[in-house]
């Protein structure tokens, strides 16, 4: 069979880096085709080039055998390429309507038909299995829902190839399911699928074939029989992956010192019910849950970011009469958000002045670091946290994902604090990264460190946690500890508690 | 009702309370006169306030309004002296507003300059070349300047709907639909949501970009016109600061500053709102002016902190 897409000898250099060297790639119609790779591969620069968002600068791409080169996105969707990028790409100021159907809105008489585009609207979403008000504003819903949003948009009536990049990323069992669903179905109409994630299971629940890049090169090609999964993150990270997962961590940091935090019944009306929580030096704390349980908003909470409005936080025993972001930070506490695009990191400053940024802030501007010392600090935590950047004065935007996270992560790390909430601290990034973000939360905890990490991988938080509170439509439904924790006993807890 | 139309509900029921309260306090002020009036006198500006309202939803602003009112003033006096009929100046004068803000435009686009800069640029050079041509007043004698302000449609309750009016609300509903029911006005307000976004989805940037800021250029041009048969008058410095006041109009109107929400008809009702405070104040009589300005000050720090509390409601987060 020929393929429907097919991307030969693609290059494309940026100043100080080969995104990508003389990459071969194709997709068959009917395919699922899985591009993998380790933050910095090219997955990203190879998406671009495909979808017109970057022009390569050699190489050529066919469609349907037909050499075409996009030079726009909306060129590119013209053509039949649709793709949803790794955040959700949407103007969430606008109506769903016109998010939908902006650059193809229906017209009457030269002008914009509204209730036809409500149509297109609601027939796009219905596809997917979602209905909602399409006259309100994108930025009124959930983070799912709007991912569901980007990919109904992506998928135009003739499209060939649908690019989804991380589509799952901050989607529930359900909702992936739904995805899958839709993927499967648009297969049998024809179409070819880009596949990008990092939960390596979802690959080959979905994926008919996987390339692997590796340092803007492809490293492999072939079927998901011929690439099994431990050969694939050995292809990705090039080296042997230490076998963190599932395996539980040693009880040996937990001192059972008093705690540094205690949450006494501790909620907020219509957004949290009261719980009870301890975070104590050397222990990792994992908050469970589906999508929408409250993880976010427990992580929040405890932080100050969301004020309780019953209850009692006490830090080392005193209760603190004004629980907030300024008083956690004084006392140690420090924050690691979800959304590192918009709560997150400053993509315009430098990786140098992301790290700062929170210490200086801590310290008030009367106190400066100097230059020298800055430098110092943020050429220790490059080190220490392997974070891929050609020199500190790179601004942050340009980094990829998971060099991002880990100077957000940095950002927190720099300030020597006593307790750190995490949230998510694994989202969108890939393999390689995540394997050194868990070995850090264990590094830290058998520092003393109190961690608090709030993730929708069950994996991830076996591996890390020495407790894990399960979380189950914003209530907290157990707690689950020592050789107990299992993945089935999680997925029971969160099921028995309806 | 869609929480979206909030602020502009806000914006127009402050000028009905206003109104109401007009016609409260003093005999006659309830009337379609006045409102016909305030219609009138303010027209030149709302005109120049629409232009402007499509340049701040999508994210930038145009200080270059008040200049261009003064010079398209000037140039068309002269040019009444040089013998060319009203019409004929003004649509020359409505083709170089065009030609100007699409310059504007692409120098945005292509060299990225904030638009606060080079539109700050265009308001002294604009401001400049009024006074290279005059430095006093030049009066426009041509007989159709009489006619026009002859013109205009009758109101019910003795009240007058000026030429000036007409052609501002004959602008109004040509932006309206411009922002409602086109392709562009859509990737307006796409732009001003999120411009990396909304490159990503296909909106074409530059050409949306040029097209916005000529919209501007043309209807600042056209406010400068309807001001010069207004006053029958160019002076060098007629519209010196409106375009601040243009800028009031629109966020009273309940467009955001930081783009992407807003609409053309608040802005109609914003420029009404200062409009009328001046009326009011006239009619109070004993009153010293500078009341417009501080009334009209303090009526704009409590649009913002509404609408500071609106969104906030809305839950508008970056797209992520």
């Amino acid at each position: 069979m020929s393929a429907i897409i097919e991307l030969s000898g693609i290059s494309k250099q940026f100043p100080g880096v080969r995104a990508l060297d003389n990459v071969e790639f194709s997709v068959e119609p009917g395919e699922t085709h899985a591009l993998m790779g380790e933050n910095g591969a090219g997955k990203s620069t190879l998406i671009k080039v495909m979808t017109g968002a970057l022009q390569p600068d050699g190489g050529t791409i066919r469609l349907a055998g037909k050499e075409i080169r996009p030079e726009s996105p909306g060129a590119a969707r013209a053509a039949g390429i649709g793709a949803v990028y790794q955040e959700v790409n949407l103007i969430p100021t606008m109506s769903v309507t016109k998010n939908l159907t902006l650059g193809r809105l229906p017209r009457k008489f030269g002008l914009i038909d509204w209730s036809a585009a409500r149509a297109i609207a609601k027939a796009k979403l219905a596809r997917l299995g979602v209905d909602i008000d399409v006259e309100r504003p994108v930025g009124s819903y959930s983070v799912a829902i709007q991912q569901l949003i980007a990919i109904a948009r992506a998928l135009e009536d003739d499209a060939r190839v649908l690019v989804l990049d991380e589509p799952t990323a901050s989607l529930d069992a359900n909702e992936t399911e739904r995805l899958f669903e839709i993927i499967r179905d648009l297969k049998a109409r024809g179409l070819g699928i880009v596949f990008i994630s990092h939960f390596i299971d979802q690959v080959y629940r979905i994926s008919d074939r996987i390339t692997v890049l590796r340092n803007g090169r492809r490293v492999a090609v072939g079927t998901v029989e011929e690439i099994p999964s431990l050969k694939l993150v050995s292809l990705m990270i090039g080296r042997e992956l230490e076998h963190v997962e599932h395996q539980r961590p040693s009880t040996e940091t937990v001192t059972s010192s008093k705690p540094i935090l205690t949450a006494k019944s501790v909620g907020r009306r219509r957004l949290l019910e009261p719980f009870e929580l301890d975070l104590r030096p050397g222990e990792v704390v994992g908050l469970a849950g589906l999508l929408g349980s409250g993880r976010t908003e427990t992580a929040k909470l405890v932080f100050g970011a969301i004020r309780h409005d019953s209850g009692e936080i006490a830090i080392d025993g005193h209760p603190s009469s004004s629980h907030s972001p300024k008083s956690s930070l004084m006392a140690g506490i420090t924050f690691c958000p979800e959304d590192r695009k918009s709560e997150g990191i400053v993509p315009e400053l430098s990786v140098r002045e992301n790290i700062i940024l929170a210490l200086q802030s801590k310290r008030g501007w009367l106190h400066l670091l100097s230059r020298k010392e800055q430098e110092r600090l943020t050429a220790e935590m490059i080190a220490a946290l392997n974070i891929a950047t050609p020199d500190a004065e790179k601004p942050v935007g340009q980094l990829s994902g998971g060099n991002q996270q880990k100077v957000l992560l940095a950002r927190s790390l720099v300030s020597n604090p006593r307790v750190l909430i995490l949230d998510e601290p694994t989202r969108g990034i890939d393999v390689g990264a995540h394997a050194e973000i868990v070995t850090l939360i264990r590094q830290l905890a058998a520092k003393g460190m109190a961690l608090l990490v709030a993730s929708s991988e069950l994996d991830e938080l076996l591996t890390v946690s020495h407790r894990i509170e399960v979380m189950r439509d914003r209530r907290m439904v157990g707690e689950i500890s020592g050789a107990e924790a299992t993945r089935e006993k999680i997925i029971q807890t969160i099921a028995a508690a309806s | 009702m869609s929480e979206k139309y909030l602020p502009l509900m806000a914006t127009i029921a402050v000028f009905v309370i206003l109104f109401i309260a007009g016609g409260l306090l003093y005999p006659n002020f309830f009337s379609t006169l006045v409102l016909g009036n305030i219609l009138g006198d303010n027209a030149f500006i709302i005109i120049a306030a629409i232009g402007t309202t499509f340049v701040i939803i999508s994210g930038g602003i145009d200080l270059s309004i008040g200049s261009m009112i003064g010079f398209v003033g000037v140039v068309m006096a002269n040019l009444d002296s040089a013998g060319w009929h009203p019409l004929a100046s003004a649509a020359l004068m409505i083709v170089f507003g065009a030609g100007y803000g699409t310059l504007v435009g692409f120098i945005i686009d292509f060299c990225e300059i904030q638009p606060f800069i080079i539109t700050l640029a265009g308001l002294f050079l604009l401001r400049g070349m009024c006074f290279m041509i005059n430095l006093d007043a030049v009066p426009i004698k041509n007989p159709f300047v009489l006619e026009f302000s002859d013109m205009g449609i009758p109101l019910f309750g003795g009240g007058w709907l000026s030429s000036s009016a007409i052609v501002m609300l004959v602008a109004l509903v040509v932006a309206v639909i411009i922002a409602h029911w086109t392709e562009f006005g859509s990737a307006v307000y796409a732009i001003g949501g999120d411009a990396q976004s909304a490159k990503l989805m296909g909106v074409p940037m530059r050409k949306t970009t040029l097209k916005i800021y000529a919209l501007s250029g043309t209807y600042s041009a056209l406010g400068g016109v309807v001001y010069a048969l207004y006053t029958s008058s160019g002076y060098p410095l007629a519209g010196s600061g409106l375009e601040l006041v243009a800028i009031a109009s629109v966020v009273l109107g309940g467009t955001l500053l930081t783009g992407g929400v807003g609409f053309v008809a608040g802005t109609v009702f914003g420029g009404m709102i200062l409009g009328l405070i001046a009326t009011l104040i006239n009619f109070n009589g004993s009153l010293n002016g500078a009341w417009i300005m501080i009334s009209g000050g303090l009526l704009l720090f409590i649009f913002i902190v509404m609408h500071r509390f609106l969104v906030g409601s809305l839950k508008f987060r970056a797209g992520s």
